[in-house]
């Protein structure tokens, strides 16, 4: 019978009840012909692999990462429940040490969802990675992270939930946000004030091929997750790199997939974009689940024709070099530019932003606040309204928060009424609670 | 009346059952060579309780051809194989005749790359010059289109004896498997042709003229004649004819377990509303994981003979048997010997148990009743520890929608029922263990042969309906038809009713049909709908011929 060299944990949740609306890329059979393929292949036969069934999250789970406005439940549905809990399923398993490595090959998809969220993004309502990262975090203790997001949209969710943390290393390899939603993720996008180089943007020029992906993850990505020593490695497997996804416009395979995860040798992985549901992600998933199994993925080929030719243009190679030379350059530096940044001010950083949720179109304003703090991620207020409705202010203490950060975190929500605020929440992280004025 | 037989390695139950209960029953030996003469010597012992004319059904259950398969014993077999991507076919290898050609279909049962049939010609060609006479051939996703499959064996077709195809196996997706399971039908096929032979002809002998089925894994019955076509299917149906025997005294709203404790194993299944549960996809033998409907049983190396030690100051029982306990002669101390010494059971000599068990104690460094306690202790532990691994295992099964997993049953015992020779002296310590009523099966020695009996001829289909290209296919069928972009799941749910019971001939009367697998999707291009995707499963749970509710069984025994 044939084995798996590593001991492999499955979540396959297609949620065959559950779509965005009937012709929605996100829609009931995404995940149809990806199941069929791999029940096909054996895979779940395999000895060394085994199938978990995901646990739902629970609402604290949710809000140790989100601030749901109004509530958890008007924002994630139980689809969404069960997505997360699928990854968090798989993160336990692999910290009991059942298994070595796993695959949560879930939907609805998260990596769109940020720490404020008043409903769906990028067919996206809570992260999915966030939550299952924040929920070993407290359990087990775990504390330095590292997330290799893959998906070819900007992870543009994750970034937001952990832009000031300096304890997770957030990659994101993706389309050039000048040519693809969300129109962000660009290189000089490296992380808050408390946390910089530890957000790592990589757009890539379109028609980018597996030369390039994997070129990148070689010679820039395994280097900086050499030097971060994470005790946890996540990939956001995004499948909508490939040739055939209707939405974006790279030029990856299913093997090179394949080879990626080898080279990436994630802990876990949790699915995430990729809508070419007959042409690609059959392929795409079997490849890297062997992959992940450690079995050879030599036969996992597109039975048609590929335009390129799998060929990669020579100035997309250049492109591609650069970029990841500048990347590097980036990291190096990254302990003397924030530094710089604290020589200047030892008060707070603020950043105002407009956020547009797609799948409910309306617009968010966010006026944001870290204090700068050389000892933790600094506290974080986040003032949110939906267009000229009621303010709504959200207070964010870190985990591994130090003293006066959270002293002045809990003066924040304290005051949230005579500032003006409706209501005000507060993520409490260092005692596990989520309150609310 | 109908005669029920189940035919184990050493010896051989049989019953004749009658519309008041069991006629007659009687156990002879097996001779494992000559299935015939067991069949004879079995049918003499009940035939003077009636005519052979008034019997209507035999249901005969066999481990004999498991024995062969475990055993080895079966004919070379020649497998050709086209997969497309995925996995490396060369990995599923089965034997030295087993090649690779060139075709392929996709998940959605479209052609990728064609036949070759001057390659397939050529292999052919190898195997029959090998003295190959069976052949399987088995595709990827043969089961979305079986054309491949059907144009490979149409080529071969008159070079062999017989030809085995990977789509009749099962409709269940799992390339693997359809390789294993086809394999072994074809391999299995002469032996069970002889049995074949050998059932019929000892019958005719003595004038039983009644419709002949064989017990399947699934624990439902084939006929003699189906099951030619199908020879795998009947493999492994021992455990089978025993769960189907508890059913009468399960309680159809309850979720029940059943135990036969044998001498080597006991074998653990699970009832639900009155039905075994089944394997999600298939039996495993040995190493092999079939696409064979079969009940879902665990088998653990516990039973009333297994070889008790005690090890570093530790008990172990099994999961070897050495042979009869002490007390009836055996080389080894056996949790049957405990249960002597304790005056529990009275089959064996207490003296030599007792002697057994001291020495144990001795070893343990305990009082003897101290150490035989202990063995019935143990031997409890390991049955209750396997049926809590099994249902939890059943409640993490996988599922595919967020109805199944919020709502979808989950199965919680409320009793077991215990059968088997040393059932009934283990009985009361598994209650002791367990928080559930533990009962006994009447008539234990038996209920398996009664099981076959009374059970029922079960199926399942699978249809497939693909509006867009236009096709619907089922499984266990070469015919796929044309459909149109208005097909819906109704009609498909009535085309694939009416072949079931087509399939299952006129005897099954018309069973309730449960449908396990009920999917339909929208196929979508750009941002318009431009067909479904149909996906039905229905079965016949396995149960008991209709004249056989519970209720009439529970009567008859009064």
């Amino acid at each position: 019978m044939l084995s798996a060299r590593h001991q492999t944990g499955l979540v396959l949740f297609p949620a065959f009840d559950w779509a965005i609306e009937a012709t929605h890329p996100e829609r009931e059979e995404r995940l149809l012909y990806t199941r069929d393929q791999i029940c096909e292949e054996g895979l779940l036969d395999l000895e060394g692999v085994r199938e978990y069934r995901p646990e739902p999250v629970s609402e604290a789970d949710v809000q140790r990462v989100h601030f749901c406005l109004p509530g958890v439940d008007a924002v994630a549905g139980e689809s969404h429940r069960i997505a997360a809990g699928g990854a968090l399923t798989l993160a336990s398993a692999w910290h009991a040490g059942e298994i070595e490595r796993g695959f949560a090959l879930v939907r609805p998809p998260g990596h769109h969802a940020q720490r404020v969220m008043h409903g769906g993004r990028g067919f996206c309502a809570i992260n999915n990675e966030a939550i299952m990262i924040e929920a070993l975090r407290q359990r087990h203790g775990i504390r330095r992270v590292a997330i290799i997001d893959t998906d070819c949209h900007h992870g543009d969710g994750t970034q937001d939930i952990y832009w000031h943390d300096p304890d997770v290393l957030f990659i994101s390899i993706h389309q050039d946000g000048r040519t693809l939603y969300p129109g962000t993720g660009f290189m000089d996008e490296q992380g808050g004030p408390n946390a910089v180089g530890a957000t790592v943007n990589i757009p890539l020029p379109p028609r980018t091929s597996d030369a390039g992906y994997l070129e990148i993850a070689r010679d820039t990505v395994l280097p900086i997750l050499e030097d971060f020593e994470p005790e946890l490695v996540i990939n956001s497997a995004g499948q909508d790199n490939h040739f055939a996804d209707p939405l974006t416009d790279m030029d990856f395979s299913a093997r090179g997939y394949a080879e990626l995860t080898r080279l990436l040798a994630p802990d876990l992985a949790v699915l995430e974009g990729g809508y070419s549901i007959e042409s690609a992600l059959p392929y795409i998933n079997m490849g890297i689940l062997l992959a992940m199994t450690g079995l050879e993925s030599d036969h996992v080929v597109e039975p048609y024709r590929r335009p390129s030719g799998g060929v990669q243009p020579e100035e997309i190679t250049e492109t591609v070099r650069r970029i990841g030379a500048r990347t590097r350059a980036a990291w190096a530096k990254r302990a003397q530019r924030q530094a710089q940044l604290h020589a200047v001010s030892d008060e707070c950083a603020h950043r105002t932003r407009e956020i547009y949720y797609d799948t409910i179109d309306v617009f968010e304003q966010q006026h944001e606040a870290v204090r700068l703090c050389r000892h933790c991620g600094g506290a974080l207020r986040i003032a949110t309204r939906i267009g000229d409705g009621p303010q709504t202010l959200a207070v964010h203490v870190p985990l591994y928060a130090c003293d006066d950060c959270r002293r002045t975190a809990l003066r924040w929500f304290e005051q949230a009424p005579d500032e003006g605020f409706t209501a005000a929440f507060l993520q409490d992280r260092p005692a596990d609670r989520y309150l609310m004025r | 009346m109908i005669i029920g037989l189940d035919v184990g390695g050493t010896h051989a139950d049989i019953v004749l059952l009658g519309p008041d209960g069991v006629r007659a029953r009687a156990k002879v030996d097996t001779d494992p060579d000559d299935l015939g003469v067991t069949l004879l010597e079995a049918l003499d012992r009940v035939l003077h309780a009636t005519e052979p004319s008034a019997v209507r059904r035999v249901v005969l259950s066999t481990t004999l051809t498991t024995n062969a398969v475990v055993g080895a014993g079966l004919a070379p077999v020649g497998m050709l194989v086209c997969a497309g991507p995925g996995v490396d076919p060369e990995l599923y290898r089965t034997g030295e005749h087993y090649a690779v050609v060139q075709g392929a279909i996709d998940h959605r049962g479209r052609e990728i790359t064609p036949l070759d049939p001057a390659q397939i010609d050529a292999c052919a060609e190898r195997f029959a010059a090998a003295g190959i006479r069976y052949v399987g051939v088995v595709g990827k996703f043969s089961t979305r289109n079986p054309s491949h499959e059907l144009g490979i064996a149409e080529c071969i077709a008159e070079r062999f004896e017989r030809v085995f195809t990977g789509h009749r196996v099962s409709g269940q997706l799992n390339f693997p498997r359809r390789i294993a399971t086809t394999h072994l039908a074809a391999s299995v096929y002469p032996l069970h042709r002889n049995f074949y032979e050998a059932i019929a002809e000892a019958l005719r002998t003595r004038g039983v003229s009644a419709p002949v089925h064989l017990l399947k894994a699934d624990g439902g019955t084939l006929s003699l004649a189906a099951s030619l076509d199908t020879p795998a299917e009947t493999v492994l149906s021992g455990p089978a004819a025993s769960v189907m025997g508890a059913i009468p005294v399960a309680p159809a709203d309850e979720d029940v377990v059943v135990l036969d404790i044998g001498g080597t194993t006991t074998e653990i299944a699970l009832l639900s509303g009155g039905s075994p549960l089944l394997e999600p996809l298939g039996i495993t033998i040995g190493n092999t994981r079939t696409l064979i409907r079969a009940l879902l049983s665990r088998s653990i190396g516990v039973g009333g003979d297994s070889e008790v030690r005690g090890v570093e100051g530790k008990i172990s029982i099994g999961p070897r048997r050495l042979g009869a306990p002490l007390a009836r002669g055996g080389p080894a101390l056996t949790p049957t010997d405990a249960l002597i010494a304790l005056g529990e059971s009275e089959r064996g000599d207490p003296a030599v148990a007792a002697a057994g068990v001291a020495e144990l104690a001795a070893a343990l460094g305990c009082e003897p009743e101290m150490a035989a306690r202990a063995v019935i202790d143990h031997a409890c532990r390991r049955i209750m520890a396997a049926i809590d691994a099994l249902v939890d295992k059943v409640n993490g099964a996988h599922v595919d929608t967020i109805h199944e997993l919020l709502d979808g049953h989950r199965i919680r015992p409320a009793r077991i029922l215990v059968l088997g020779g040393p059932a009934e002296s283990l009985a009361p310590h598994l209650a002791r263990r367990s928080q559930l009523p533990v009962d006994l099966v009447p008539d234990s020695g038996v209920a398996n042969a009664i099981g076959a009996a009374m059970a029922r001829p079960t199926d399942a289909l699978s249809l497939i309906a693909d509006t867009e290209q236009g096709w619907v296919s089922c499984s266990g069928s070469d015919r796929q038809w044309r459909c149109d972009r208005g097909y819906r799941r109704e009609q498909a749910l009535e085309q694939a009713r009416a072949l079931l019971f087509e399939r299952l001939g006129p005897e099954a009367g018309t069973p309730e049909l449960e449908v396990v697998e009920d999917l339909e999707f929208n196929i979508v291009r750009g941002f318009s709908t431009v067909g479904r995707n149909i996906r039905l499963t229905l079965q016949v749970k396995p149960g008991l011929l209709e004249p056989f509710t519970p209720q009439h069984i529970r009567s008859m025994a009064c």
